[in-house]
C-alpha cells in the first residue's frame, strides 16, 4: 500500500446488532484514526414511557437477545432501587438475591464462552488449515493442556472427516468468504483442529446450560422475571398438589422450581465450571502463546469503570459485591476512585457526534435524571458510501465520567478485582502473565481483554457454588420466599420515585434511570455498555473505547481483509441492537434508552 | 434409503434407525401423514444444501440465540447437514465487504430457489435511515433479497407483526415483512423470541416438500399455533375449580395454582409452550411462575399490561362460586373434548411410527 485510505468495515460481523468501523490508514497501513458507528435505533424508551414501571422489564429486556436477561434485572433493580429510596425499609428475600446472582453468573460464563468460541475464535482460529492436522498430535496437544476427556486421536479424527466433508462438498455457508491463511493466522494446523471441534463442543454444552435460565426464568433467551424477587416459586412438596389430569404435560411437581429441577442446577454448576477448568481457560492459554504481539496493542483509553455486583448482602450494600465498584484512571492500579451515582457532574452523557439534539445546545452533558433526548438525524440518506465524521455519525451518545471516556467490561471487572486485593484474581492474572510470559503491560490490550473475559469466568463459575449451597441451606430451614409483595401494588407507591439499577452485564456497567411519577413511567433511560464503549467522540474530540484502542498501533496487513480490526472490535466482544434514544412526538419532556 | 448425509450420520455415530426417528418424530409433531416422514429423511439427506440466507433488522439477535438452542435438529446438525447457511451476520467468519460478497454471491447462485429469513422489524421512518447495513437501508436490502426467494420466513414477532419496535408511538415506523412483500409465499413464526423447534419444525417441513406448511390466518403454521397456551396449561385443571395463585410466592404460586389473575395471557396466546416447552423440555414460563406474556401475539406489547388479569369480574366475592360453578361445566365441556383431541393426536402418532418408516 502505498497511499493512506480509508477503510470500512460494514457489517462488523460476529456481533450482536448492527456496527460500522470507518478507519483512516497511513501510508505504512497503520490506523491514525478510528470511527465508530451504531446504525440501527429502535426507540424503546418512548415505547416504555407511560406505562407500568412493573412491566418495564419485560420491553428493556428486548434491548438485547444475546446478554439476554442483564436488562430485565437492572429495570427490576431499578424499580425496587425507586422504592427503596421512598421506603427504606423496601429490599427483596435473599432467595431471590441468590436466584438473580446464579442467573447472571450463569449468563456471563454461558455468554463468554459463545463470545469465545462462536464469535471471536475465528480471528484467530483457521478452520480450513485444520484439515492438515495430525489427529494423532492433535489429541497429544489436548491431553497435555487438560483433562478434558474427549481428546482421543478418534475424536478429532471425526471432527476432521465431518469438516472435511463439508468443504468437499464445497458450499461453506457461514465460513465462507473469510480471511483465513497467513500471514494473519498463526496457530499450527493441530492447535486449528482442537479449536474447533471445541468450538462444536462449546455450542452442545451452551444448550445445556441454559437450563439454568429456564428453571428459574421459564426459557432462554429472555427469562422472566418479577419487581420484587423472582417469579419462579419454590415448590418442595412433592406432587405439588395437582393430579395428571388431561392437562398435564410433564414434571413432577407444582413448579420447575423442585427438587428435580435444584438438581439440574447442581449439575449445570459443575458443567460450567468443568468446561470453563477443562477447555475455555486452556484454550484461551494456548491460543494467546500464538499471538503474543497482540498483548502490545489496542488499549485505547487506560480508564476502566464498573458499577459492581453479585451482592452477597443486598444490592443496597455495595461493599458486600463480589465484583467491585469504582473507577480506575490511567492504568493507575493503587488507587479505586468511588463513584457518585446522583452527582450531575460524574456521569454524563454527550452528544456532539451523535444524532440527537440538546435544548440547551449539544456541546453538555447531562446527568441522565436529567437527560434529554430528541432524535436528530443529519447524516447521508441511504444508500451511502462514507459517513461525515467531522459531525455528527452515530446513533450511540458518549457517556463519560467526570468528563472522561472509558472501558467498560472484562478487563475493567477484572482490574478492580485485582486493585482491590481479590486473592482469585491476583492468583488467575500472575499465573496467565506467567505462563504467556509476558509483562504487566499486556493486560492493557486487545489480548489482555479477551484473556480477562476467560478469568472472571473462572471466578464467576467457581462463585455460583456457594450461592447454591446458600439457597439450599434456607430451602432446607423452611425459608421459601423468593417475593416482596408489600408495595407489588403501584397505588401504594409515592406519587414521585426515582431510582437507578445498576448491574454489571457480561459487556460491561449497566445502567438503567427511571422516574416514576403517578406510578406511570415518566422518564427510562438506559446507559450500557457498548455505549460507553463503542460511543462516537465527544465535545471535546475524545474518542470512544473502541476508536481509541483500534488507534492503538494497529497496522494493517492488508486494507482489504481487515482482520486486525476485526480482533480488537471483538475483544470488546460487542453488544449494538444499541444506542436507542428517542424524544416523543411533539419533541417535549425527553425520554432515552440505549440498547446494549 | 441412503446417501451421503447418512454415511456422515453413520460417521458420528449415529444410526440411519435414529435418523429416521428423528424425521418421524418431526413428523408427527407437525400433524402430517405417515409417509410424510420418510419424505423428510430422504429431502433432508438430498445431495446439495439448500441455500438459507438470513437477515437481520431492527432485532435484539434472541431469535439467533433461541435457534442455537435447538436440542433436535442442533444447529450444528443443521448447518452440516441440512442447509447452507449462507449469511447470517451473528455467526458468519466474512466482515465488512466480504460479508457482502457472500450475501451476494448466494443470492445469484441460487436466484429463485434459496430461502430468505428475516428476523427484525423493517423501519420506514426517515427514508430508512433508522437502520442501515453496508450504508443500505433495511428495506432496500429485502427488496432485493426477497426478489430471489423462493418463499421468506419472517422470524419472531418483530418480523412477523412488527414486534417491540411497533409497540405504541412506533417511533420509526417499523413495519413487518408481510406489510413489505407482497408476491412471494411468507410464514410467520412469532415469539418472542420462537421456539427452537417450530423454528427447525418449518424448516424441516420446507425443505421436504419445497412448501410451507399449512398456515392460519396470521400466515403461523397450524401444527404449532393452533391451539392457545391455556387449552394445554398443565394448570389448567386449577382455573376449572377457582384456585389462583394470588403472589408469585404465596401458597397457590407453590403449589402450581392458575396464574389467571397475576395476568397471564394464556388464553388468548396460540404457541405451543405448554407442549414443546423451552430449552430441552426443561421447562416454561408458567412452570417457572410467571404468566405468559402473549409475546407470540400481534402487538401483544399494548395488550394491556402484563400483570392485569384479563378480565376481572365485577365482584371478586362471588369469584370463587361463581368460578366453581362456571368452572365445573366449562371444565366437563373442556376437558371432553380435550381428551377426544389427544385420543385422535396419540392415534395420528402411533401411525406415524418408526415401524411406517422402516418398512
Amino acid at each position: 500500500m502505498t497511499t493512506a485510505q480509508r477503510v470500512v468495515v460494514d457489517p462488523i460481523t460476529r456481533i450482536e446488532g448492527h456496527l460500522r468501523i470507518e478507519a483512516e490508514t497511513d501510508a505504512s497501513g497503520k490506523i491514525t484514526r478510528a470511527y465508530s458507528a451504531g446504525t440501527m435505533v429502535r426507540g424503546i424508551e418512548i415505547i416504555l414511557r407511560g406505562r407500568d414501571p412493573r412491566d418495564a422489564w419485560a420491553f428493556a429486556q428486548r434491548i438485547c437477545g444475546v446478554c439476554t436477561l442483564v436488562h430485565g434485572i437492572a429495570s427490576v433493580r431499578s424499580v425496587e432501587d425507586a422504592l427503596h429510596r421512598a421506603i427504606p425499609t423496601y429490599s427483596i428475600p435473599q432467595n431471590a438475591e441468590l436466584i438473580r446472582n446464579l442467573m447472571i453468573a450463569a449468563q456471563f460464563v454461558h455468554d463468554h464462552v459463545m463470545h469465545f468460541y462462536h464469535l471471536h475464535a475465528l480471528d484467530w482460529v483457521d478452520v480450513v488449515s485444520a484439515l492438515k492436522a495430525d489427529p494423532k498430535a492433535t489429541s497429544a496437544l489436548a491431553q497435555s493442556l487438560s483433562s478434558y476427556p474427549r481428546s482421543s486421536p478418534g475424536y478429532f479424527a471425526d471432527v476432521q472427516k465431518k469438516v472435511k466433508t463439508f468443504v468437499e462438498q464445497g458450499q461453506l455457508g457461514i465460513f465462507s468468504n473469510a480471511y483465513w491463511g497467513p500471514p494473519a493466522y498463526k496457530l499450527p494446523p493441530e492447535a486449528n483442529l482442537m479449536a474447533v471441534a471445541h468450538y462444536l463442543d462449546a455450542l452442545a454444552w451452551q444448550r445445556e446450560v441454559v437450563k439454568l435460565h429456564a428453571i428459574f426464568g421459564g426459557k432462554n433467551p429472555h427469562p422472566n422475571f418479577v419487581v420484587g424477587g423472582v417469579p419462579s416459586a419454590i415448590s418442595i412438596q412433592s406432587g405439588g398438589g395437582h393430579g395428571k389430569g388431561p392437562h398435564y404435560r410433564g414434571g413432577q411437581s407444582a413448579t420447575a422450581l423442585n427438587m428435580a429441577g435444584l438438581q439440574t442446577i447442581q449439575n449445570v454448576i459443575k458443567q460450567m465450571r468443568d468446561f470453563v477448568d477443562q477447555v475455555y481457560v486452556p484454550d484461551t492459554l494456548a491460543i494467546a502463546g500464538f499471538y503474543k504481539d497482540w498483548g502490545a496493542r489496542g488499549e485505547g483509553l487506560g480508564n476502566f469503570l464498573s458499577f459492581g455486583d453479585l451482592p452477597s448482602k443486598g444490592f443496597w450494600e455495595p461493599d458486600s459485591y463480589l465484583i467491585p465498584r469504582g473507577v480506575i484512571l490511567n492504568r493507575d492500579l493503587s488507587k479505586i476512585h468511588p463513584i457518585d451515582l446522583d452527582a450531575d457532574t460524574e456521569i454524563q452523557e454527550f452528544v456532539s457526534h451523535s444524532w440527537y439534539k440538546y435544548s440547551q445546545g449539544d456541546g453538555q452533558g447531562l446527568h441522565p435524571f436529567k437527560g434529554e433526548t430528541e432524535l436528530n438525524y443529519t447524516g447521508p440518506k441511504p444508500p451511502y458510501e462514507h459517513l461525515d465524521v467531522d459531525k455528527k455519525y452515530s446513533w450511540l451518545k458518549s457517556p463519560r465520567w467526570q468528563g472522561k471516556s472509558m472501558e467498560v467490561g472484562p478487563l475493567a471487572r477484572v482490574l478492580m478485582l485485582y486493585a482491590s486485593g481479590n486473592a482469585q484474581a491476583k492468583e488467575l492474572v500472575n499465573y496467565t502473565l506467567k505462563t504467556l510470559n509476558v509483562p504487566v503491560d499486556a493486560l492493557f490490550s486487545t489480548l489482555g481483554r479477551t484473556a480477562a473475559r476467560t478469568l472472571e469466568s473462572k471466578i464467576l463459575a467457581d462463585a455460583m457454588q456457594g450461592w447454591y449451597d446458600q439457597l439450599i441451606a434456607n430451602i432446607k430451614a423452611g425459608e421459601l420466599r423468593t417475593f416482596n409483595d408489600q408495595y407489588w401494588d403501584p397505588s401504594t407507591w409515592p406519587r414521585h420515585m426515582q431510582g437507578v439499577g445498576l448491574m454489571e452485564a457480561p459487556r460491561g456497567g449497566l445502567s438503567h434511570w427511571i422516574v416514576i411519577d403517578d406510578a406511570r413511567i415518566s422518564n427510562y433511560q438506559a446507559v450500557v455498555p457498548s455505549t460507553w464503549n463503542a460511543g462516537p467522540r465527544d465535545t471535546q474530540g475524545q474518542p470512544g473505547a473502541y476508536e481509541a484502542a483500534l488507534q492503538d498501533n494497529h497496522v494493517m496487513h492488508d486494507p482489504k481483509q481487515p482482520i486486525e480490526i476485526l480482533r480488537t472490535i471483538h475483544s470488546f466482544d460487542p453488544c449494538i441492537a444499541c444506542a436507542v434514544h428517542v424524544t416523543d412526538p411533539d419533541g417535549e419532556e425527553l425520554v432515552q434508552v440505549k440498547i446494549k | 434409503m441412503q446417501g451421503p448425509l447418512i454415511d456422515t450420520l453413520a460417521r458420528q455415530g449415529i444410526t440411519r434407525r435414529t435418523f429416521l426417528k428423528y424425521c418421524a418424530t418431526l413428523a408427527s409433531m407437525m400433524a402430517l401423514p405417515p409417509s410424510a416422514g420418510l419424505a423428510m429423511a430422504e429431502a433432508i439427506a438430498a445431495v446439495r444444501r439448500p441455500s438459507v440466507i438470513w437477515l437481520p433488522f431492527q432485532e435484539c439477535t434472541g431469535c439467533t440465540e433461541s435457534i442455537t438452542r435447538s436440542h433436535s435438529p442442533t444447529l450444528e446438525g443443521m448447518i452440516f447437514d441440512m442447509i447452507s447457511l449462507d449469511y447470517q451476520e451473528t455467526l458468519m467468519a466474512a466482515a465488512g465487504f466480504q460479508a457482502e460478497e457472500a450475501l451476494h454471491n448466494a443470492m445469484k447462485d441460487n436466484m429463485g430457489k434459496y430461502l430468505l429469513i428475516v428476523d427484525g422489524s423493517i423501519p420506514l421512518g426517515l427514508d430508512g435511515a433508522y437502520s442501515c447495513i453496508g450504508g443500505r437501508s433495511n428495506l432496500e436490502i429485502l427488496k432485493e433479497a426477497a426478489e430471489g426467494a423462493a418463499a421468506i420466513i419472517a422470524m419472531g414477532s418483530c418480523a412477523s407483526f412488527g414486534g417491540i419496535p411497533k409497540a405504541n408511538p412506533n417511533p420509526t415506523g417499523a413495519v413487518s415483512v408481510s406489510d413489505i412483500i407482497k408476491n412471494k409465499p411468507i410464514v410467520n413464526i412469532p415469539g418472542c423470541p420462537p421456539i427452537p423447534a417450530v423454528i427447525t419444525g418449518v424448516l424441516a417441513h420446507y425443505l421436504t416438500f419445497g412448501t410451507l406448511p399449512e398456515l392460519d390466518d396470521k400466515k403461523r403454521p397450524k401444527a404449532f399455533y393452533g391451539e392457545t397456551i391455556h387449552d394445554r396449561c398443565y394448570r389448567r385443571p386449577f382455573y376449572d375449580q377457582g384456585k389462583f395463585a394470588k403472589t408469585f410466592d404465596d401458597e397457590g404460586a407453590r403449589r402450581g395454582w392458575c396464574l389467571f389473575e397475576l395476568g397471564c395471557k394464556g388464553p388468548v396466546t396460540y404457541n405451543a409452550c405448554a407442549t414443546e416447552k423451552w430449552n430441552g423440555g426443561t421447562s416454561w414460563p408458567v412452570e417457572s411462575g410467571h404468566g405468559c406474556l402473549g409475546c407470540s401475539e400481534p402487538d401483544f406489547w399494548d395488550a394491556g399490561g402484563f400483570y392485569k388479569a384479563l378480565s376481572m369480574p365485577a365482584d371478586p366475592l362471588k369469584i370463587a362460586s361463581a368460578a366453581s360453578v362456571a368452572g365445573a361445566a366449562a371444565g366437563v365441556a373442556i376437558s371432553v373434548a380435550n381428551r377426544a383431541k389427544k385420543g385422535a393426536a396419540r392415534s395420528a402418532h402411533e401411525t406415524t411410527g418408526l415401524a411406517d418408516l422402516e418398512k
